[in-house]
């Protein structure tokens, strides 16, 4: 049974399974605030990186290390097949008990995670395979040794990466995009999001306590940034959104991601057709208008 | 910007309060110092070296020869794209810093030569809003990459800047990207793309647009940073050495290439656009 969030506390007298638990969940599910969805997409049981990578690849083999440095646990990167097709996949992981999360950095990535990444788009651009990426981050990570090891520079780096591919690239938003630790390996041909994940440039308790400067002003600040999928599809910021089974992907995981294989993979079909001028003209425009 | 990465700290806000007094009194040194002299210094303190933030037109008037240069004008796109309020509407907040600096938004432009070699300079002012991106940085930075592009130009940035504008959300995220696009444009058609780091620059502007020049030029002491101090502090519960982000730490992690004093960055640049592009010094 999965933990119930601060907002689904009326379901704790009904049964599972029962037509007035099945109507209670829809029911919060159907008016979720920002800041809910942001405590869904942060959800301990929903869905990881490696959690995809286990559901919806197959012949996952792992590659490490970015060549200069060291191997970065908080972004995955590897070979695989989604579909039959070999891809590149790169995933954040945030790990999902004290030792993972410890060996994943709680998914906040170092430098030498993006420049594993950078790495893996070069790979993937050599051989032709396209680049999925799965993002869940709070962000980058913030330590002395990120700023001792240019995480910045880094982060520009792959990002700049991501837009000179000849391969197409697909991003989905699985949980969070947190600013800078997500566009780093999302800025796609095609970027989705689940549902109920959330995508932002600061998280909303640290919008809050730097323009309100009160983190308990954090629903507000989730609401004014407009961080959910629902919003960002409304700017034409995101392509597209991928729905959750009721009550979240935390509720019905391999049904949660298998909705997003079958979508990433009809995606990925027609972004194969196109000749590598043609997406990379596509994705000129598409970074051109974005914004405007 | 990215998980509440604040950089917190305002550089030398009191040069600009008192720069129309006839006698200043240097913030470091505690020097009194004769304002005109401060102003004809680069807004360097003659007594100890510390300098203030200059304004893009300041800059504008240090690097180009004979301090002669044509403005090229920045497009401004339609204001306040979430109708976004925290305690102060950010339509409010763009109309307090147009009105305090006369300027529509952070950036501005301008082209003339330096040292004969002609160059598109965008220079952020970080007196209004902190230097903070949003789409109006965005749209300037693609805006000037184009314009050396036509020219076949060199393309020199001095960021100043906080990070993200929060109050436009995730369209100021959506600047890096865009921003790195109009900049590998640059780099496919063999133009020089150098970055002067001034102080402060900070967060997503250091994640982006600002890290990926062909020389990282970066004044003395300037602070340059991904995350906050305080932030990094909070996490791992020790004070930081002084010197850290600092324009010489980036330099001795091999972030940065040169580390100027301000009366050197014109020649320095000169030198470095002139040996890129091949223009025999004037
Ligand atoms: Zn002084």
């Amino acid at each position: 049974m999965v933990q119930l969030l601060p907002f689904e506390k009326s379901l704790e007298k009904l049964e599972v399974g029962t037509p007035a638990y099945d109507k209670e969940l829809a029911s919060i599910y159907n008016k979720l605030s920002s800041y809910q969805k942001t405590l869904v997409s942060r959800h301990a049981d929903r869905p990881h990186g490696l959690d995809y990578i286990n559901r919806i690849f197959t012949d996952f083999q792992e590659l490490a290390g970015d060549r200069f440095y060291g191997e970065d646990q908080a972004l995955i990167g590897g070979l695989a097949r989604l579909d039959g097709m070999p891809v590149v996949v790169l995933a954040q992981e945030k790990g999902h008990d004290i030792a993972t999360r410890q060996k994943h950095n709680f998914g906040l990535a170092k430098p030498e995670g993006y420049r594993k990444a950078i790495r893996l788009m070069k790979m993937a651009d050599q051989f032709g395979l396209p680049v999925i990426s799965l993002v869940d981050t709070d962000g980058a990570f913030c330590g002395a040794e990120s700023e001792e090891r240019g995480v910045g520079e880094a982060i520009a780096q792959a990002t700049a990466q991501c837009l000179r591919l000849s391969v197409p690239m697909i991003s989905v938003i699985i949980g969070a995009g947190g600013s800078g630790g997500a566009i780093a390996i999302a800025a796609a041909d095609k970027v989705f999001m689940l549902e109920h994940s959330v995508y932002s440039v600061i998280s909303p308790e640290g919008c809050a306590s730097i323009l309100w400067r009160d983190p308990m002003m954090k629903e507000a600040a989730a609401d004014a940034m407009k961080i959910t999928a629902q919003d960002l599809k409304k700017m034409n910021i995101i392509d597209g959104i991928i729905d959750e089974p009721v009550g979240g992907a935390q509720r019905a995981r391999f049904d949660a991601m298998d909705s997003v294989k079958t979508f990433v993979v009809k995606e990925l079909k027609a972004l194969m057709k196109l000749s590598s001028k043609d997406l990379q003209t596509q994705r000129r425009k598409k970074y051109d208008a974005l914004t405007r | 910007m990215a998980n509440s990465c604040k950089f917190p700290q305002k550089p030398h806000a009191k040069y600009a309060e008192v720069s129309d007094k006839l006698w200043m009194t240097c913030r470091e040194c505690g020097d009194m110092i004769y304002s005109k002299k401060f102003h004809s210094n680069s807004k360097v303190c003659p007594s100890c070296g510390y300098y203030a933030a200059m304004t893009p037109v300041e800059r504008f008037e240090l690097l180009f020869d004979g301090a002669k240069f044509e403005t090229i004008e920045m497009p401004i796109p339609s204001d306040d794209p979430l109708k976004f309020t925290d305690k102060v509407s950010y339509a409010d907040r763009l109309k307090k810093y147009r009105k305090s600096t006369g300027e529509q938004d952070v950036v501005q432009t301008a082209v003339g030569k330096i040292d004969g070699v002609e160059t598109v300079v965008l220079c952020f002012n970080f007196a209004f809003m902190g230097g903070s991106m949003g789409r109006a940085v965005g749209e300037g930075i693609m805006k000037a990459a184009g314009e050396a592009l036509a020219r076949k130009a060199p393309f020199v940035l001095i960021p100043a800047s906080g990070g993200a504008r929060m109050q436009e959300g995730i369209n100021s995220l959506m600047q890096m990207p865009r921003t790195l696009m109009a900049i590998e444009d640059l780099k496919n058609a063999g133009l020089p793309y150098i970055v002067v780091l001034t102080n402060p620059t900070t967060g997503g502007v250091t994640a982006s647009f600002a890290m990926v020049g062909d020389v990282h030029i970066a004044e003395k002491g300037a602070v340059i940073a991904f995350a906050g101090r305080r932030v990094i502090e909070g996490t791992i519960g020790e004070k930081l050495p002084d010197d850290f982000q600092t324009a010489e730490y980036l330099r001795e992690h091999g972030m940065v290439d040169i580390v100027v004093e301000r009366s050197e960055l014109k020649s320095t640049l000169g030198n470095v656009l002139s040996l890129l592009t091949n223009v025999k010094k004037k």
